[in-house]
């Protein structure tokens, strides 16, 4: 066979059918593994929060409760989670920019927003570099920042008067890494402060009726 | 040149990164351990084998003065399908190569390798030469990984050989990929120009 000319209607015909065949072909694998992904993505989101907030991986978990949260810091999906009956905290999960857009972190809080565990659920930080971002900051590495509660002035790298040790050469990484987790404590202390807030407010009421 | 030729002409005589000096980007880029280069050669090894025998396949339908694009929207939809493949049947292996999958579409080797060869071979031919490029560009890339690891962290696949305290730091970084890869280009072509 032989080659086709290049005309100006040969090639109009040849790009738009090569452009339709390739967008053909992705719409229909689009179609088929669209299900597969997102039941992965499930399936990685709970054993996620089973991961941040038992990190001993004793005992039952289950999600009592999820709400969605918007605050100026971006969005953030709140999990409060129930072990044996009791709540024993909550699972926060939001998605920012680090060195490349899209860094999704999952943190577990106690109930007194002491960080239990956290999980890197879908990154594209620079491999070798932050991508270790998933390992760094886990209990017993570098930058062990398990049991620490952000509220503290310190919850900051080296370089931002903090004392937490950066990932080296991606101190860029660590700070959205951080600030993250900061906003997530932050949206964590707000869902938790409106119940101490209803509670505060009844106290002032029972005190108000003593003192009738 | 029968098959095995053409494969190992891939592997040596046009090793992708020491002699033909081509995909510089992500050679550098993604070779901070060998597991990383191992990962990357890998992904763009399988890229190259499909590109390489589609491109091959449809060269006559293709009239030259069109051929660059369509060629890169043939090699473009090969990566995003096999990223989403990859994503929903196999989440471990993505998870630890889908960082490198997206990069692979401007990977120059191959979009080279489809202008240089797969456009004026047979099909047979051109898969493999996939298959000796891809595996080339793979032992380049675990060897620079390799060299980068042992210097910059004292590890060598994630295994310590020492502490991680006498690795130079400089070596995981950028000037260290460049610096070892000049090195080891400068090894291999003494060793082709010795052979």
């Amino acid at each position: 066979m032989k080659k086709l000319e290049s005309t100006l209607t040969n090639m109009v015909l040849v790009l738009t059918a090569v452009a339709l065949i390739s967008a053909g072909l992705l719409g229909v694998m689009q179609q088929l593994t669209k299900e597969p992904i997102a039941l992965i993505e499930k399936q990685t989101l709970e054993n996620g929060i089973k991961k941040v907030m038992l990190p001993d991986g004793n005992g039952t978990l289950s999600v009592s409760n999820e709400e969605k949260v918007t605050t100026d810091n971006g969005e953030f999906t709140v999990y409060t989670a129930v072990a044996d009956g009791n709540e024993i905290g909550k699972a926060i999960k939001t998605t920012v920019t680090g060195f490349s857009p899209g860094l999704t972190v999952l943190v577990g809080f106690d109930n007194d927003g002491n960080i239990k565990g956290y999980e890197i659920l879908k990154h594209s930080e620079t491999p070798g570099l932050g991508a270790k971002v998933d390992n760094w900051f886990q209990k017993g590495q570098k930058g062990d920042i398990i049991g620490k509660n952000p509220g503290d002035a310190k919850f900051k790298v080296r370089k931002d008067d903090g004392e937490v040790d950066a990932i080296t050469a991606s101190t860029i990484t660590s700070r959205a890494f951080l600030k993250a987790i900061k906003a997530e404590y932050d949206v964590f202390m707000q869902t938790k402060g409106k119940k101490t807030a209803k509670m505060d407010g009844m106290t002032g009421a029972t005190v108000k009726s003593e003192s009738k | 040149m029968n098959k095995i030729q053409i494969i190992v002409n891939g592997i040596i005589k046009e090793n992708p990164v020491f002699a033909l000096l081509l995909g510089m980007c992500p050679t550098l880029g993604t070779t901070t351990s060998a597991i990383n280069g191992l990962g990357m050669g890998v992904a763009t090894m399988v890229v190259l084998m499909c590109s390489n025998t589609v491109i091959s396949l449809i060269k006559r339908l293709i009239p030259d003065m069109v051929r660059i694009p369509s060629f890169i929207v043939v090699i473009a939809t090969f990566v995003t399908v096999l990223e989403m493949l990859m994503k929903a049947y196999a989440p471990a292996l993505y998870a630890s190569l889908g960082l490198f999958i997206p990069l692979i579409v401007v990977n120059c080797i191959v979009l080279g390798r489809a202008e240089s060869f797969a456009a004026k071979n047979s099909v047979g031919d051109s898969f493999c030469d996939g298959i000796g490029i891809g595996l080339g560009f793979t032992l380049a890339l675990t060897a620079l990984g390799a060299v980068r690891e042992i210097l910059g962290s004292g590890k060598i696949f994630g295994f310590s050989l020492w502490s991680e305290d006498y690795g130079i730091l400089a070596f995981v970084l950028a000037p260290g990929a460049f610096i070892a890869l000049a090195y080891l280009i400068v090894i291999v072509n003494k060793l082709s120009k010795k052979a």
